[in-house]
């Protein structure tokens, strides 16, 4: 099938690949966007990783600042609220020392008015150089990739239930710092996964990783069709699926879920998918509990685990930073080279 | 104005009629198949050597968009892109803005389309009250001011309750009722098929019982009612499955399919491509070969374009927020004929699909070639390659997942009531 968009002028065309990599590699397969972690291929997480991990000695020493990105500028254009994300974001940049211009959209008025491509067009006119995206729809990171001028980098801050790469990365660089190895582990994603852009891209990174085993855990009614050809066990039991795991993550669960008939209660929900003490005990001594926060404490997870000697969740916080560093002098470097 | 069009492979599936002759046309209508009457002077004489004379194309489906979205486009520019597309009839749904819930819609169409080159356009008239589900349209006066058949368009029905009433009352003038078979509910914001690869993109999906639970129900009544019914674009193999079923028990039901769903699935949609976000989805491989084997057995008696033309920002944008429809109108044949080349069924029985299929289901007496019909055909030029390109479109929408696709045959002249009315432009067929 051919590209049928009508392309920004001067825009590249994808190359031909396999998908959906042709759009965010470049062709000696260097990242140019960071659209999804689907597709990439083993040696560039580890590259991601390894260089995180170099940002991450320098964020522990007490000037935290590289010229890499100087005179650069980068948009955070965030159209779905969010406080972590968009802050490691602008703290990642700053210490690369680019400048950063942070607009916020209410979607509700941006749809009245100026189309997403209006948008867009508006801020590329002020000589930008990377775009970090959060969107309340799939496919919104590579549809702004596809019509940004040459040149400018995208990064997918998160769009709908398909993909928010970075967290991911960041939750593979926490859990390779406590466990090494990936190829033992056994790892259980516990929640939300039909509406997670978060499970989406932890699942693709695990499995490129070559993780022993992934596993997620919910009820039916919270499963997206066909979850098991991406490459997991599906368990309905959080007793079963907790059984001698060396990473557990546990997802949010957003109110609405109740709302639009996939779950009875809180409730009930907390009584069979909550991570409590007792249901820790059922994994490896020395599994490490996650979250991409905010928690829903007595919902998803007991207070006790969430701050309990398990508990990375604020590890993960700090090492966003070194992570999206990495992704952003990475996509950078693919441009000048 | 006579005309006598000579030494034409002339195929005609009303009848299996497959000869090398002559077609005879008076006026407006077929004077003799085959070879001309004695005594038959022609003003006029084409030589069709080479060429395959068909019926013109009967299309159960084409948004024309007017009145109310003429910046998509327009009955004149789309007539003629049916006319290049080989379709020399269509079928207009109501769901234009305002709805053809009234004669006064109804007789804007036909003026317009009489104003346009010669297509046949026709009209469905709205089932309830401005679509909205509720009340039922005023089906007498739109049936006497025109209207073919009613249907909701893809609008749901309050409740199953108004779907019995309105079967019963359409029952009463003898006209068919055209359903689509999406529970609102089931189908919900979903945006493509609900599976692997809605999973894969994060895209809300729309499970197959959306198209089976509502289909199960439209049976139910048409068993209850009697009402003939035709169920529009099926997607799923259970769907094709179910009305073969109940074709098979005497229920007075027939269904169609969008020539789409015949070459692409969820696959398709790749990495979000708007030109394939249509409803209903585009669903798996498994589903578009049962589609194709009832099409093949004729439980599929009609294919149709489902022609819905978009201006570019309507497929501008994150896949989920844009317009569903392909623009379809150029390909329903090449896509059909492309049917016959893949082995799944006869020339003729292709041919069918797209012309008595369709007739029979709304009662025209057009679509076929025999002595006294009405002269609308089709010449054919089986033997020039044609690569659907941007430039050569004819209609306003460009939305369509074809380009680049190249073909086997052309459209060389569209004729309808005896005149052309479209011709393929000299240059293009050196």
């Amino acid at each position: 099938m051919t590209e049928t968009l009508i392309a920004h002028p001067g825009a590249r065309l994808p190359e031909p690949g396999p998908l959906p990599n042709r759009l965010q590699l470049t062709d000696d397969g260097q990242l140019r966007h960071m659209l999804t972690i689907e597709g990439l291929n083993r040696e560039l997480l580890t590259e991601i990783l390894d260089t995180a991990e170099s940002f991450a000695n320098m964020n522990e020493k007490a000037v935290k600042k590289v010229p890499l990105l100087r005179g650069k500028t980068i948009v955070n254009l965030f159209f779905e609220a969010s406080t972590r994300t968009r802050t490691t974001f602008e703290l990642a940049a700053k210490r690369l020392s680019a400048d950063v211009l942070n607009v916020n959209i209410n979607t509700s008025s941006a749809v009245k008015g100026e189309s997403l491509l209006d948008t867009l067009r508006n801020i590329e006119a002020m000589n930008v150089d990377m775009f970090v995206v959060r969107h309340e729809e799939s496919g919104t990171a590579h549809f702004i990739a596809r019509h940004v001028a040459p040149g400018i980098s995208v990064l997918n801050a998160g769009d709908g239930r398909h993909a928010h790469p970075t967290q991911a990365l960041l939750d593979m660089f926490t859990i390779r710092r406590h466990k090494g190895d990936f190829t033992k582990l056994k790892v259980a994603i516990v929640g939300d996964i039909l509406h997670s852009r978060v499970a989406r891209s932890q699942i693709h990174a695990l499995n490129i990783l070559q993780t022993g085993e992934v596993r997620v855990v919910a009820p039916c009614s919270l499963l997206p069709a066909n979850v098991d050809q991406l490459g997991v066990h599906v368990y309905n039991d959080l007793d079963a699926g907790l059984k001698d795991v060396d990473v557990i993550i546990m997802l949010r669960l957003q109110r609405e879920r109740m709302e639009h008939a996939h779950l009875p209660s809180e409730h009930e929900y907390y009584q069979l998918f909550g991570l409590t003490s007792r249901r820790l005990q059922l994994a490896h001594p020395t599994c490490l509990v996650m979250h991409p926060g905010p928690a829903n404490r007595g919902v998803e997870i007991e207070s006790a685990v969430a701050d309990g000697p398990h508990s990375v969740i604020l590890e993960q916080v700090t090492y966003g930073i070194s992570v999206r560093m990495a992704v952003m002098s990475m996509v950078m470097g693919a441009h000048q080279a | 104005m006579s005309v006598l069009i000579e030494n034409a492979r002339i195929l005609d599936p009303v009848d299996g009629y497959d000869t090398i002759g002559s077609l005879c046309v008076q006026g407006s209508e077929i004077l003799a198949r085959g070879q001309a009457p004695d005594g038959f002077e022609p003003r006029r004489r084409i030589d069709a050597s080479g060429l395959w004379l068909i019926p013109g194309l009967i299309d159960l489906a084409a948004r024309l968009r007017e009145p109310g979205q003429e910046h998509k486009a327009t009955v004149a520019s789309e007539t003629l892109a049916a006319a290049s597309g080989g379709i020399t009839s269509l079928v207009v749904p109501p769901d234009t803005e305002p709805p053809i819930d009234s004669p006064a819609e109804v007789e804007l169409i036909n003026r317009r389309a009489r104003q346009a080159c010669g297509v046949r356009v026709y009209v469905l008239g709205a089932l309830t009250h401005q679509l909205e589900g509720q009340q039922l349209a005023e089906m007498a006066a739109l049936m006497n001011a025109g209207a073919r058949g009613v249907s909701n368009a893809n609008k749901p029905l309050a409740s199953l309750l108004v779907l019995r009433r309105a079967l019963e009352y359409a029952t009463t003038f003898g006209l068919t009722i055209v359903l689509s078979a999406q529970d609102p509910a089931l189908t919900g914001s979903g945006c493509m098929h609900e599976g692997a690869v809605s999973t894969r993109l994060g895209l809300a999906g729309i499970p197959e019982a959306a198209e089976t639970a509502a289909l199960g129900a439209i049976l139910a009544l048409v068993e209850q009612t009697g009402a003939r019914v035709h169920v529009a674009r099926l997607s799923t193999r259970r769907g094709a499955e179910m009305i073969a079923k109940a074709r098979a028990e005497g229920l007075p039901v027939s269904a169609d399919v969008a020539a789409h769903q015949l070459f692409l699935t969820e696959v398709d949609v790749a990495e979000y491509d708007p030109n394939c976000h249509v409803i209903p989805p585009l669903r798996v491989q498994r589903d578009r070969d049962g589609l194709r084997a009832a099409v093949a057995r004729g439980e599929i008696s009609a294919i149709c374009s489902d022609h819905q033309p978009h201006e570019p920002d309507s497929k501008l944008g994150p896949f989920a927020g844009t317009e569903p429809g392909i623009s379809a109108l150029e390909t329903l044949l090449p896509l059909t004929l492309r049917l016959v080349e893949d082995g799944l069924l006869s020339l003729h029985d292709a041919l069918a699909r797209v012309t008595t299929g369709p007739a029979e289901i709304l009662g025209f007496a057009q679509g076929r070639l025999t002595p006294g019909a009405r002269a609308d055909f089709v010449l054919w030029d089986p033997a020039t390659m044609q690569e659907v390109h941007r430039e050569d479109w004819l209609s306003a929408g460009h939305n369509t997942p074809f380009f680049n696709w190249t073909f086997s045959g052309q459209v060389r002249e569209t004729w309808v009531a005896g005149r052309p009315v479209w011709t393929r432009p000299s240059e293009d067929t050196a």
